[in-house]
């Protein structure tokens, strides 16, 4: 990350008359570019994510939805060859400087992912796992108020009060889905990435989980990736349509759905690729 | 082939002469599959038959009984009941009164002398531990089961047959009239071999046990665990889960799977070239044995725990990483628990290869004819294997069985190791 990026982007706000006006971004993308190897598989996205909405990203397959998310939590550190430039700032404080640690990065942005993957414990210890590790509990009793709420907000909770010593494993796929969201929210993230969240579940768990996104949408700011056009109309209030690892355009949910300004954006929600 | 009308070809007699000769190819396979299935049972059982028919006499041991008087002239003149002068008491001489009581027609100096010999020369040291035991003893008269020697029980297990002439057999005419006079007034029991089990090497087979080679494997393998484990599972959880992949790690990989494919007579001299020669490590040394014996298996723990930590899915490191855990967090509070079975088979297999292998240890010395039981880890000691590849190198006829009964005991363990590993396995395999 250069100190010329940054630069740019004081200036870039300083000059937009409209910033102070519009709704406070939770996270700025600016220029973000994406290598895996010598394949770039971003070409430079700029995206404001505003606080408390929920925003969602669609797009063909491949297109780097899942690569744009895995950004704003570091989560692309782990792959060795993949390389990320531009700036990407929470809170107005770039998270790939030094002064933002990856670890603590990711609890402030916390991810649920495309297949729900609880860890292989009691669903207690699947919400507990995080607030213990970054030392937000240390008594019983505070454990038992975290693992309450964090299910009560993923609507999980009169489900489950009964078995959670039970391993999450052995729930159906929408609860499991259900309980990474609440293992999620267990280490009071700000930001919620979600990967195309609803994919490996039935009907019925998927409005569930529509249902969830949209009263979390409260506390936290949200970020969902869908392959589901009726889905990022009804949760988000802004759409970002990628398209070969452009971004081609990002508006709010209503103007993209029913005024898309690209014939590409056009094209892709109408049906006609994708 | 031009085409038919559609189906008539499947109904052809051509295609049916195709469909008998794939069931018959089939057939003919399942018929190769059985026959290799049945070789190897075959072998197995001929092998294991052998082995169990030559060795499941071992575990019994002739004893005879034998009136002592534990006479305080002998014994202790003094009647001080020092525990020294007890300890050098000539039990010897009891033994060979209470024989002469019983056979006064044998005079003879070279006769009395055959007669004696019918018991252990362990039999004196026998009646110095009970007297140790309870000196109260002297003065008394008492029956007492002694061992006899290995070529009177090798007589009374019927390997050595009367009807050869007496030149051509070990135990003499006059030996087995004096067993024989023996048995008649139910002086003659086989009993259970404990010392098989407690006792260390030993010249005479009556004596020699297993003992002090279960002690030694036990110390060498100790060692081999507490050094290959942790080297091998941080080993592997290094490359497995944070080097980066580059022409190093690659060259490391390789260098490992070769290293498991080493005959392990090389680590053998590189334990004596290095442990002993250069660092100048005690000689047949349980700890320098577990020393080349951690080196041997060390790439058997490192292969078999990158696979038990490759097959843990990747989705459950994301999960760690998504709640904020560090890289080393999500390893040892998730992906380490779940691998823990895979890693814990490949260890007990790693020490079941250990448990058996010979030729390494013979190079630093293990092969020493060893009495006591050894007592740690820089005591000379021996191994099973090398035990039992020693007694199949002595001529008694005794030592044949025990060398059986040894291999036995070996595969005992080895299989008890893993069947252990298998259940392991078979409790903790999950499905994602
Ligand atoms: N770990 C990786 N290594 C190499 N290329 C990758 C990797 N992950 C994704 N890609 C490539 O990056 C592009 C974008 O992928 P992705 O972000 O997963 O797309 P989407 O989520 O929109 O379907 C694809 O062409 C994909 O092949
Ligand atoms: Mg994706």
């Amino acid at each position: 990350m250069s100190i010329q990026t940054r630069t740019h982007v004081k200036a870039a706000e300083a000059t937009n008359p409209q910033a102070a006006a519009a709704p406070a971004a939770k996270m700025v993308a600016r220029d973000v570019k994406v290598f895996y190897g010598a394949k770039q598989a971003l070409k430079g996205i700029n995206i404001d994510i505003l606080e408390n909405k929920v925003l969602a990203l669609i797009g063909p397959s491949g297109c780097g939805k899942s690569t744009f998310l895995r950004c704003l939590n570091r989560m692309n550190d782990t792959i060795d060859n993949c390389r990320v430039e531009g700036l990407i700032s929470l809170d107005g404080e770039d998270v790939y400087g030094r002064r933002i640690d990856a670890v603590q990065l990711r609890a402030r942005v916390g991810m649920v992912f495309q297949k729900p993957n609880p860890f292989p414990k009691s669903i207690y210890d699947n919400i507990v796992y995080g607030p213990r590790i970054h030392g937000l509990a240390s008594h019983r009793d505070e454990m038992d108020e975290i693992v309450e709420t964090s299910l009560k907000r993923a609507g999980l909770w009169n489900e489950v009060k009964d078995r959670l010593r039970e391993p999450g494993t052995g729930l159906s796929g929408g609860q499991q889905q259900r309980l990474c969201i609440a293992r999620a929210i267990a280490v009071s993230p700000e930001v919620i990435l979600m990967d195309e969240p609803c994919s490996a579940l039935d009907p019925i768990a998927t409005a569930h989980i529509e249902e969830l996104i949209d009263e979390l949408r409260e506390n936290y700011t949200i970020v969902i990736v869908t392959h589901n056009m009726q889905q990022a109309a009804r949760v988000s209030q802004k759409t970002a349509f990628f398209h070969l690892g452009d971004m081609v355009e990002c508006d709010d949910t209503e103007e993209i759905f029913t005024n898309p300004r690209d014939e590409r954006t056009q094209g892709y929600i109408t049906g006609r690729y994708g | 082939m031009a085409i038919a009308r559609p189906g008539s070809y499947y109904l052809s007699e051509g295609y049916a002469a195709r469909l008998r000769a794939r069931y018959a190819a089939e057939q003919r396979f399942k018929a190769y599959g059985i026959a290799a299935v049945a070789a190897a049972a075959v072998m197995l059982v001929v092998l294991l038959g052998t082995i169990v028919g030559q060795g499941y006499t071992a575990f019994w041991q002739t004893q005879i009984r034998l009136e002592i008087h534990f006479d305080p002239a002998e014994i202790d003149p003094q009647g001080t009941r020092d525990r020294s002068v007890l300890a050098t008491a000539n039990t010897m001489k009891l033994v060979r009164d209470s024989l002469a009581a019983q056979f006064p027609d044998i005079t003879e100096r070279a006769e009395r002398r055959a007669l004696y010999d019918i018991m252990s020369s362990g039999a004196p040291f026998q009646l110095t531990r009970m007297l140790l035991d309870d000196p109260s003893l002297i003065g008394t008269t008492r029956s007492v089961w002694l061992t006899a020697s290995d070529d009177v029980d090798q007589f009374i297990k019927g390997y050595i047959s009367r009807d050869v002439p007496e030149s051509a057999r070990r135990v003499s005419d006059l030996q087995i009239r004096a067993v024989d006079a023996l048995a008649s007034r139910n002086a003659v029991e086989k009993q259970f071999n404990t010392v098989l089990f407690t006792g260390g090497d030993s010249r005479e087979p009556e004596l020699a046990g297993i003992g002090g080679a279960i002690v030694g494997s036990f110390l060498t393998l100790l060692v081999t665990l507490a050094l290959s484990v942790p080297i091998g599972v941080a080993a592997a959880i290094y490359l497995e889960e944070f080097a980066p992949k580059n022409r190093w790690t690659d060259l490391i990989e390789v260098n490992i799977n070769n290293l498991a494919a080493v005959p392990s007579i090389v680590f053998g001299l590189l334990g004596l070239a290095v442990f002993l020669s250069v660092f100048g490590m005690p000689r047949s040394a349980p700890v320098v044995g577990g020393l080349v014996l951690a080196l041997m298996t060390l790439p058997t723990i490192i292969i078999a725990s990158r696979a038990a930590l490759k097959a843990v899915p990747p989705s459950i490191r994301e999960a760690a990483l998504g709640v904020g855990a560090s890289r080393l967090q999500a390893v040892l509070h998730h992906v380490l628990p779940l691998a823990m079975p895979g890693i814990l088979t490949g260890t007990i297999i790693g020490m079941a290869q250990a448990l058996g292998e010979t030729a390494p240890l013979l190079m630093i010395g293990m092969v020493a004819f060893i009495v006591d039981i050894p007592g740690g880890f820089t005591d000379s000691a021996t191994v099973l294997p090398v035990q039992i590849f020693m007694w199949a190198d002595s001529p008694e006829r005794a030592f044949l069985e025990r060398t059986s009964a040894a291999i036995m005991i070996l595969l005992g363990f080895l299989i008890a190791m893993n069947a252990v590993a298998v259940l392991l396995r078979k409790k903790f395999e999950r499905r994602w």
